[in-house]
């Protein structure tokens, strides 16, 4: 019989005892005897955000198609266990083995955003593992991050022995075998980190020194070892078709956010919004082959039994073949009663007839993201999305017998003046007028518009990382403007408002774009109690500016300053392809409100044609 | 065609709660190919009813849900369709064809359950087992003497007195364990915890000292084949018989 690390005590105690007892269909267990490396790969968050990720179901099956590696999962225990396992000492485990994560070789953790940092400590802390790298001893896990975040890793570098930057199809390989050779031959562990500085992609932090100007800029960020390069390069998969992807993958007993196949038909974007960190950092866009696809959802659907496939991509509209692909499993898998779910999706004539084909009858909201109210705006952030077109898509979505509306915005965006804010609810106001416009007898009641905005944050890689951050107290007043423009609208009663919470922004901005010292924040913070900051329940701002209290850390330093256009960054290290005087030029055209066209109309020259692959290369081939 | 299965469910998988097991079945059943057949409507769904809930942390080894069919399927290989793609801790046992009509569906002809009571050294950890305290063993009797058990039972919004003495079709002490049979079902349900908390009252022990396993062996239902008002009424396997015996093997 399957062991358990918690006994049953613990488990009828808790909240869902099934996020911690493994043994789901499709893990994968393996003879302890037979691998040569324990690979635990953690996402930083309760089970169900975890489970929902798709880079982990790739990376755990390209890991276990290795016989020499046994990957587990590991995720964050929700606070109520968290309390017991430290009551009563009980290490962190890894879901297939119930193992302690210490008896790994590896613990890989997933950065995919900035308000999981402290969960990151939290698993570290549990698990038995030094929070600081420094400290760590030849018997402790080799402490792995990865995922979008890693892309500026410096608020993270205290406490993580590598980094992986870029997609991990690629070399992780080469790094375990490295690891198994080094292990062969009676290396320690920093003759491993100083060979893995070798390997193209792996960044080791304590390889490199940070010296910083009087201003509290950086000065220079230099190796001081000879092993580790001056830059970091971005790894990426250059042919999407021929790489791995899980057929099958993990079904869990519970519900979790993503409880469906997910089929990710391309990766990158083409669209270049100047705000988008993921439209950056995947460049060049790449499709997956679409009669591979048809293949995959197939296999995914017959072996995990979920009732839903989902596309998932930036932009799944600009597939190149997504008419034929949705019509395929329309087709195939409509009459077995799998639902279809396509987000992310341009609200057009197609998309529109689409959905009519997967949804029946109970139509659900239709969503926007057109980020700013006005065109000037738009033009700033370059969404190539004009007014006119979000008039004719919902107008067409209301003949087509929708009523209900979310739209997407951000607040604070660079050179935003009180108009544009104001442009919100005005832009609101008039698709509710759209819908007014068809005759009483042939509507369906009332329309409902729901607006949500968030603040801007300029993440590292984007045209934007210059840019400026607000207060507080200045996000809240923003948005008091746009709740006051609903107010004066016509068709009010029909319109909704939500906005964001400002603490977290504010936070999650200061990670994003911080350096090396803000590490000591992160620290002190979890040392006050604080994790699951991305859970409003859980938050505790007062914590955290008791954090920025005693460490002494200029919150105005990291947020509320342009940044010079000579500035050195901390994440300037990393070569992403994506040249910064692309991002510069890039910043210019924004200031101006001048539209950059995409990168299949015409190529910009970002410098992610260098990879020779996607659609850099499409029309040459 | 309607059909039931039988399954049992046991180690971690105990602690898969009823409405998830619901939805691992969906799952089982689109993994194993089984013909299973949706309502019609907007949003279709598998026509599938579990006959008795199981608690969580409790295990099993008779419990049933009835589907319906859109093609005949053979018993054995069905059985063996199905646990080929199960995880551990939830196996199918038995799949038999059963009568057309609604009243003879799981959950509307479920009118008794089984339960062997184990007494554990912790709460920690179900397998390690004590043997029944003979003071307890000693009680039993006496406790099933009384014309009334009254215990305070919650509903949805409050908690009410019922007497369970009607419910408790037997209940006998061995060394290693007590074994119950109780009323089950949607007229009369007793749980097997509210039982031993009142006969643990009744003896006057404090619950908490008595760390319990509840394992359920079977569902039962009313012997169509006896008469209402008959003495056996409500002896096993005269006036209730398995869920499964009501049921005839598909052969391919």
């Amino acid at each position: 019989m399957r062991k358990l690390a918690l006994n049953d005590e613990i488990l009828l105690k808790i909240e869902k005892p099934a996020r911690y007892i493994g043994n789901e269909v499709n893990s994968v267990m393996k003879d302890l005897e037979k691998v040569d490396i324990r690979f635990a790969m953690c996402f930083p968050d309760v089970y169900e955000i975890g489970m929902s990720h798709l880079g982990i179901q790739i990376l755990y099956d390209m890991f276990n198609q290795w016989e020499d590696v046994w990957c587990e999962r590991v995720y964050s225990p929700w606070v109520d266990l968290d309390r017991i396992m430290r009551e009563e000492d009980i290490p962190l485990f890894a879901l297939e083995s119930q193992d302690p994560v210490k008896d790994f070789d590896f613990l890989g953790i997933t950065l995919q955003y900035e308000m999981c940092y402290t969960n990151i400590l939290q698993v570290l802390d549990l698990s038995g593992i030094p929070l600081e790298a420094a400290e760590r001893t030849e018997e402790d896990p080799v402490v792995i991050g990865g995922g979008p975040c890693a892309y500026n890793p410096e608020p993270l570098a205290e406490f993580f022995d590598l980094f992986y930057i870029g997609e991990g199809e690629t070399v992780y390989r080469e790094l375990l075998d490295l690891y198994k050779k080094n292990k062969a031959d009676g290396g320690t562990k920093k003759n491993y980190f100083e060979k893995a500085a070798e390997i193209e992609g792996i960044y080791v932090p304590s390889l490199y020194d940070v010296t910083y100007n009087e201003d509290g800029t950086l000065a220079a960020f230099v190796p001081n070892n000879p092993h580790a390069p001056r830059t970091v390069k971005k790894q990426m998969v250059s042919d999407l078709t021929m790489t791995y992807y899980p057929q099958k993958p993990v079904v869990p007993f519970i519900k979790v956010t993503q409880d469906r196949v997910v089929l990710e038909i391309q990766r990158g974007c083409i669209r270049g919004c100047r705000f988008c960190q993921a439209g950056m950092l995947y460049r060049p866009t790449r499709e997956r082959d679409v009669e591979k696809l048809k293949e995959y959802a197939r296999q995914m659907l017959k072996n995990t039994g979920h009732e839903e496939i989902s596309l998932s991509s930036l932009s799944s509209s600009d597939y190149s073949r997504l008419k034929e692909l949705v019509d395929f499993l329309i087709d195939e898998f409509k009459g077995k009663g799998i639902n279809i779910s396509l987000p992310s999706l341009r609200i057009d004539a197609f998309s529109l007839d689409v959905m009519e084909r997967v949804q029946d009858i109970r139509k659900s909201s239709l969503t926007f993201a057109p980020e700013a109210g006005s065109q000037r705006m738009r033009n700033v952030i370059n969404k190539g999305l004009t007014e006119e077109e979000i008039l004719t898509g919902a107008g067409q979505a209301f003949a087509g017998g929708w009523n209900k509306v979310k739209l997407y915005f951000m607040l604070g965006l660079p050179t935003e003046t009180e108009e544009d804010m104001r442009a919100i609810p005005e832009l609101a106001d008039k698709i509710a007028r759209k819908y007014y416009e068809i005759p009483k007898d042939q509507r369906n009641g009332k329309c409902q518009i729901t607006t949500s905005t968030s603040f801007f944050i300029p993440k590292p890689f984007t045209p934007f990382q210059w840019a400026r951050m607000y207060s507080n107290e200045e996000y809240i007043a923003r948005a008091a403007i746009v709740k006051h423009g609903f107010n004066d609208q016509l068709n009010r009663k029909s319109l909704k408002y939500n906005w964001h919470d400002a603490e977290i922004t504010v936070l999650e901005g200061v990670f994003a774009r911080g350096d090396r010292r803000v590490g000591k924040l992160l620290l002190e913070a979890y040392r006050l109690g604080c994790i699951y900051d991305a859970w409003t329940e859980v938050f505790d701002y007062e914590k955290w500016l008791a954090a920025f209290a005693s460490t002494g850390i200029d919150l105005a330093f990291y947020n509320e300053r342009e940044r010079g256009e000579d500035e050195l960054f901390p994440w300037d290290f990393i070569d992403t392809g994506v040249t910064k005087d692309f991002l510069r030029r890039e910043w210019e055209r924004a200031m101006n409100a001048e539209v950059t066209p995409n990168c299949r109309e015409k190529c910009s020259g970002c410098g992610a044609a260098r990879f020779g692959g996607g659609v850099c290369h499409e029309s040459k081939n | 065609m309607k059909a039931r299965i039988k399954f049992c469910k046991y180690g971690s998988l105990r602690f898969i709660g009823h409405l998830d097991v619901m939805r691992y079945f969906q799952k089982v059943m689109r993994r194993a190919d089984i013909p299973i057949a949706f309502t019609g409507g907007y949003s279709p769904h598998m026509i599938m009813s579990f006959a008795q809930p199981l608690g969580v942390g409790v295990t099993s080894s008779g419990e049933y849900l009835d589907i319906e069919l859109t093609k005949p399927v053979a018993s054995k290989q069905t059985v063996a369709q199905m646990n080929a793609v199960m995880a551990e801790g939830i196996e199918v046992v038995s799949f038999v064809k059963i009568p057309e009509e609604k009243k003879y569906s799981g959950m509307t002809i479920t009118a008794a359950a089984d339960y062997r009571v184990t007494f554990l050294a912790s709460g920690r950890s179900a397998e390690k087992i004590c043997p029944v305290p003979e003071d307890l063993k000693e009680q039993v009797k006496a406790f099933l003497a009384q014309p009334k058990i009254k215990v305070l039972k919650a509903t949805k919004r409050s908690e009410k007195e019922v007497d369970i003495r009607p419910m408790i079709y037997a209940m006998e002490a061995g060394d290693e364990d007590i074994r119950l049979f109780l009323a089950a079902g949607s007229e009369n349900n007793l749980k097997p915890d509210l039982l031993m908390e009142a006969f643990l009252g009744f003896c006057g022990k404090e619950k908490e000292a008595y760390p319990l396993h509840f394992h359920r062996m079977d569902v039962y239902a009313r012997n169509p084949a006896i008469p209402a008002d008959a003495m056996e009424r409500n002896k096993k396997g005269v006036g209730l018989v398995t869920l499964e015996s009501l049921g005839k093997e598909i052969t391919g």
